[in-house]
């Protein structure tokens, strides 16, 4: 199984030197501090900062300078802020080229649900539906299963969707999946995951083809 | 010229509001609320209110008090996750609650300002927040359509004003705020620093064509999550 910082390393590995990226709370923000070396991204935050900095040192943080989690955070050396609607005009316009967010069910087809549970969770879908409607490239790190073990990867959601077919690759603790034409491709399985397991826990079928992230370990 | 500095926030929001009136309030969680006016709002007594807001504040703090109050019936907001009597509420069927995304409303907010009364977009399609709602199909790709929200009273935080109702802000306090200053009939906006003089015209942020009623803040700004990294010792 990988970490937490092993599958944000993985979402990290295909950023490209200078892109603009949207992290969303939980597992994504890790992708931070995990960039390979000489790539430099720009963090976008939703609610209206780009160059968004590491937590402030303690006593320096402000009121007026947080990150879409709400937290402290700071601002780097070229950043800008911005309103709501400049904000979801670069997330919705594809400007922001890559989005990486959690999932409460992802299926084959890339159909998204993270935001709600009917009668159960009462939180809002906040910035997702317009990150995944408007970025051209949007990753899904979460756990492979539910709590109570079931399939986070289904063939259709039956929760409420955050968005129809956005989703282009899952990394989960167990394995990276892609959406290829509305279909899973297994591209590597993380120490320790037999295919057998891993069709077990997977709620979709897949092909198999590792060609393509070849410098990412697995068993 | 009149100046539109008043002093007392609760005299000038009271005799505007009424019960059942639509309020836009600028923010994101508790940063840029207009905190002042809120508890003005509150201290109103109006009851039945449409409250459009990306979050709804937290237990006690921000648009929370108007939760405890029993003021509010009807929610627009994106995330309200920080609330547990909000979520109370809502599964009581005592609230309620029209999830808007966050983009769409700050351009719901944007339109109503700038006299759109509607606009197409492709977040959301398919997904509950497209029911009932027409859809149009543009190079390819489906979006719904959505109407510009206009409302009744808007309140919002500022960092700097002046008496002609040009405001600045601050950091990542700007948020909603400027574009609910555009979508109320009567905004009110509540500001750090009220200057003696005028506003720098090149840096105003707000035009102060958008707003009626400049009061000063009550001072305070409170943090929802506070992180911080340890200092290295050199």
């Amino acid at each position: 199984m990988w970490t937490r910082d092993e599958m944000a390393a993985i979402a990290a590995s295909e950023l490209t030197d200078g892109q603009y990226v949207n992290l969303g709370i939980g597992i994504p923000t890790l992708v931070a501090n995990n960039l390979p070396e000489g790539v430099r991204v720009t963090l976008q935050s939703e609610n209206g900062l780009l160059g968004m900095g590491p937590f402030p040192y303690e006593g320096e943080e402000d009121a007026d300078l947080i990150n879409a989690g709400k937290q402290t955070v700071t601002l780097l050396p070229g950043g800008s802020f911005f309103d709501s609607a400049t904000s979801f005009g670069m997330i919705r316009g594809g400007h922001v080229a890559t989005a990486i967010l959690g999932a409460l069910q992802v299926a084959a087809n890339g159909d998204l649900a993270n935001w709600t549970i009917p009668g159960k969770l009462v939180k809002g879908m906040g910035g997702a539906m317009d990150l995944v409607a408007g970025t051209p490239r949007v990753i899904v790190i979460t756990d492979h299963v539910a709590k109570d073990g079931t399939p986070k990867i289904v063939e259709t959601c039956n929760l409420p969707l955050t968005g129809v077919g956005v989703v282009d690759r899952i990394i989960t603790d167990r394995a990276v999946f892609d959406v290829v034409d509305s279909a899973l491709v297994l591209r590597a399985m993380a120490p320790g995951i037999t295919a057998e397991s891993l069709i077990e826990a997977t709620g979709a079928p897949f092909t198999t083809d590792l060609t393509e992230l070849e410098e990412v370990k697995t068993a | 010229m009149a100046t539109k500095v008043v002093a007392d926030a609760a005299e000038a929001l009271a005799s505007c509001v009424r019960d059942g009136m639509i309020i836009a309030v600028g923010g994101f969680g508790l940063s840029g609320i207009p905190n002042r006016l809120i508890t003005a709002l509150r201290d109103s007594g109006a009851r039945g209110l449409t409250i459009v807001s990306n979050n709804m504040g937290v237990d006690g703090k921000g648009l929370g008090v108007l939760l405890e109050n029993k003021q509010v019936s009807k929610v627009m907001a994106s995330y309200v996750g920080e609330n547990k009597l909000f979520a109370q509420q809502f599964l009581n069927n005592e609230l309620e609650v029209e999830f808007v995304p966050q983009g769409t409303l700050a351009e719901r907010l944007r339109a109503g300002g700038a006299g759109i009364p509607a606009f197409y977009t492709p977040t959301g399609f398919g997904t509950p927040v497209a029911e009932g709602k027409e859809t149009m199909e543009f190079n390819g790709r489906t979006s719904i359509l959505e109407r510009g929200i206009v409302a009744d009273i808007s309140l919002v935080r500022a960092h700097e004003a002046d008496s002609e109702g040009n405001l600045r802000y601050r950091m990542t306090s700007k948020n909603f705020n400027p574009l609910v200053a555009t979508a109320g009939r009567i905004t009110f906006a509540e500001a750090e620093i009220i200057r003696e003089d005028y506003l720098d015209p090149s840096l105003v942020e707000t035009p102060g064509i958008f707003v009626q009623h400049v009061v000063e803040t009550d001072g305070i700004k409170d943090i929802e999550q506070r992180t911080v990294r340890v200092r290295q010792e050199a």
